[in-house]
């Protein structure tokens, strides 16, 4: 006659695991939510990273990569230097340029709400002169009225910049160089030339005839073909100044993006390392009600001994039941992240983006620290000998 | 999975073969108490009897050796046929699974469970599935007479149903042998003498039934008693 314990069925294994927990709901409870507080924070923080990122690269993609901008930097003597009135002419004649464009800063002029406010106090905003294509190549959008054309650009009219709309309030005109300027236009903010948001923008002719505008550019705005943006970048400030090329500055607005993103990624690591100690945290929460369970259940394991169970079913009887409270203390905790994330990005305008391998490794990390907080206990249970479990009571 | 004709050991017991055989045994303690001192004895096939005495006197180790739940330190212990020094942790498990069925003073029964999963659960390692578990737990229960009880949770329950509850966990894998330690300790004298008549029931329909009491009365109600005291069968 063989003796051979009988195996015990996956379905029989889970349900032993659920009657442990279902004995002490609160206790199971209490020590899932140390788990699933850790997958939470975990969830919510890559999933909040990456929404955040998905948001930057829609924004980056809507905006392109492909705006360089170039302007006047220092001489080697320190002082300001200035680019070439026809730069922009020269940088258009690149090949893989589409557009270039440029605005000009007139450094001596003011703007005032009114004729009554002394000459000193004036505020931070800059009046530039503007080309006419300057809104398509830093893709700039009206908020309301119109742009300037090619009359309104030869006499006092201006389009505020969106800060700078704010900041003079609903006016119909401003006071520019002891002249009435009439506002035809606000701009929305521009993100890749957060400079236009505080200027106040004017025509090339009409800075000239009224502000004695000396004509030079100050900022060139440029458009390349995608795939040409690096060898633009290259010839750009030899082109805009053959005699100085060390006085130009090129740069990439997108950078300041992307660089962003960059930070974002540093912040949420640092983050994932806090939800990685919450989690560890959990795990030991569980590990300690496990422990507590076995040394509470003794007459359990002693009657489950006498009832036919191997060591090892008791052991795994254990050990089900610490994978079960984990597991269950994990899809909490990725519910509640996704919440977390899908809530947070809605607030922010974002799309909503959790990352399949976020859930995937909150699972396995759920499943891996319900095994190990579970092993020891249940080595613990399975070697209880049978005489001593049933003399508890 | 493997068939259930290979796991389960056939019932091949024929009256009067033995189903406990106990020669020589002695248990000592770590510490140096000994239990049990040269302890012979021998339990046929369709037996009802009582290991009597003081607490002390070892019987609750004679339970452990009987229920293979211990071994002993000397001397062999033979259940159903089964040398239980042969056998390793794993077929002790086995054997306690198919042909021992315990029953105790504690009752031990799952307190959120009801009567039906109470005794479905002990036939968890016995290796049927799950609704085979149950229609066997429901038919002990029919036999201890608990069948309205079926859905009634432990503490809804009365001291005798409860232990009734235990009789029928312990009988519903139709064990070669029945232990019970105790079993009217816990009870007043009517449910106990309940508890009595139900054992005896299921000794008429076959059942080898020991019982461990320190109760002279309880034991000379039984068939044969088996007096103990320090350690030895007087």
């Amino acid at each position: 006659m063989a003796l051979r314990p009988a195996r015990l069925r996956p379905s029989d294994l889970a349900r032993l695991g659920g009657y442990g927990l279902r004995s002490r709901p609160l206790r199971a409870v209490l020590s899932a939510l140390g788990i699933a507080i850790g997958i939470a924070a975990m969830t919510a923080v890559v999933g909040i990273s990456a929404s955040s990122r998905a948001d930057l690269d829609h924004e980056l993609a809507k905006l392109g990569t492909n705006l360089l901008t170039v302007s006047p930097g220092n001489t080697m003597f320190g002082t300001r230097a200035t680019l070439p009135d026809d730069s922009v002419a020269m940088i258009k004649r690149i090949g893989p340029i589409l557009s270039a464009t440029a605005t000009g800063v007139l450094n001596e002029s003011h703007v005032y709400r009114t004729d009554r406010i002394p000459a000193t106090q004036s505020g931070g905003l800059s009046v530039l002169a503007a080309k006419l294509d300057l809104l398509q190549t830093v893709g700039a959008t009206l908020d309301h009225g119109a742009w300037l054309n090619a009359a309104t650009d030869r006499y006092p009219t201006v389009v505020l910049g969106a800060a700078a709309a704010e900041q003079l309030g609903n006016v119909p005109a401003v006071y520019i160089g002891g002249r009435w300027w009439v506002v035809v236009g606000v701009l929305q903010k521009v993100p890749l030339a957060p400079e236009l948001d505080s200027a106040v923008l004017m025509g090339w002719p009409a800075a000239t005839t009224y502000l004695g505008f000396d004509g030079h550019p100050t900022t060139v705005y440029t458009r390349s073909v995608e795939s040409q943006v690096e060898a633009v970048r290259a010839v750009l400030a030899p082109t805009a100044n053959p005699e100085a090329p060390g006085d130009v500055q090129v740069s990439k607005p997108s950078d300041a993006l992307a660089a962003r993103r960059a930070t974002n990624a540093t912040f949420t690591a640092l983050l994932l390392g806090l939800g990685a100690v919450a989690l560890l945290v959990g795990g030991i929460g569980v590990a300690n009600t496990m422990v507590i369970s076995v040394l509470e259940r003794r007459s359990e394991i002693g009657l489950r001994r006498s009832l036919g169970a191997t060591k090892g079913q008791i052991r795994t009887q254990f050990v089900a039941e610490s994978l079960l409270l984990s597991l269950i203390g994990g899809a909490l905790g990725a519910l509640l992240g996704y919440l977390a994330t899908g809530t947070y990005a809605t607030t922010q305008t974002w799309p909503t983006v959790m990352p399949l391998w976020v859930l995937a490794g909150g699972v396995g990390a759920t499943v891996l620290i319900g095994a190990i907080a579970g092993l020891y206990p249940a080595i613990r249970a399975a070697h209880l000998a049978p005489t001593e479990a049933l003399a508890a009571t | 999975m493997i068939p259930l004709e290979t796991i389960v050991t056939a019932p091949d017991t024929v009256a009067g073969k033995p189903v406990i055989e106990l020669a020589g045994v002695t248990k000592t303690y770590p510490g140096g108490v000994t239990a049990l001192r040269s302890v012979d004895l021998v339990v046929d096939d369709g037996e009802l009897l009582a290991i009597v005495g003081p607490s002390g006197s070892g019987k609750s180790t004679m339970l452990n050796l009987i229920g293979t739940l211990d071994r002993p330190s000397r001397g062999t212990v033979r259940i159903d046929g089964h040398d239980v020094a042969s056998l390793s942790d794993r077929e002790l498990s086995a054997l306690r699974a198919r042909r021992i069925g315990f029953v105790f003073q504690q009752f031990h029964l799952a307190p959120g469970r009801d009567a039906l999963g109470n005794v479905a659960d002990g036939l968890l390692y016995y290796g049927v599935p799950k609704k085979e578990r149950e229609r066997r737990a429901e038919a002990a229960l029919v036999r201890v007479g608990l069948g309205n009880r079926l859905a009634h949770r432990p503490h809804q329950l009365s001291g005798g149903e409860r232990q009734r509850v235990a009789i029928a966990r312990a009988v519903a894998g139709d064990p070669a042998l029945l232990l019970a330690d105790e079993p009217t300790g816990n009870l007043d004298s009517a449910s106990g003498a309940g508890v009595m008549e139900l054992l005896r029931e299921l000794n008429e329909a076959g059942t080898t039934i020991l019982v461990i009491t320190h109760d002279r009365e309880i034991a000379n109600g039984l068939p044969r008693q088996v007096p103990m005291r320090d350690g030895q069968v007087i």
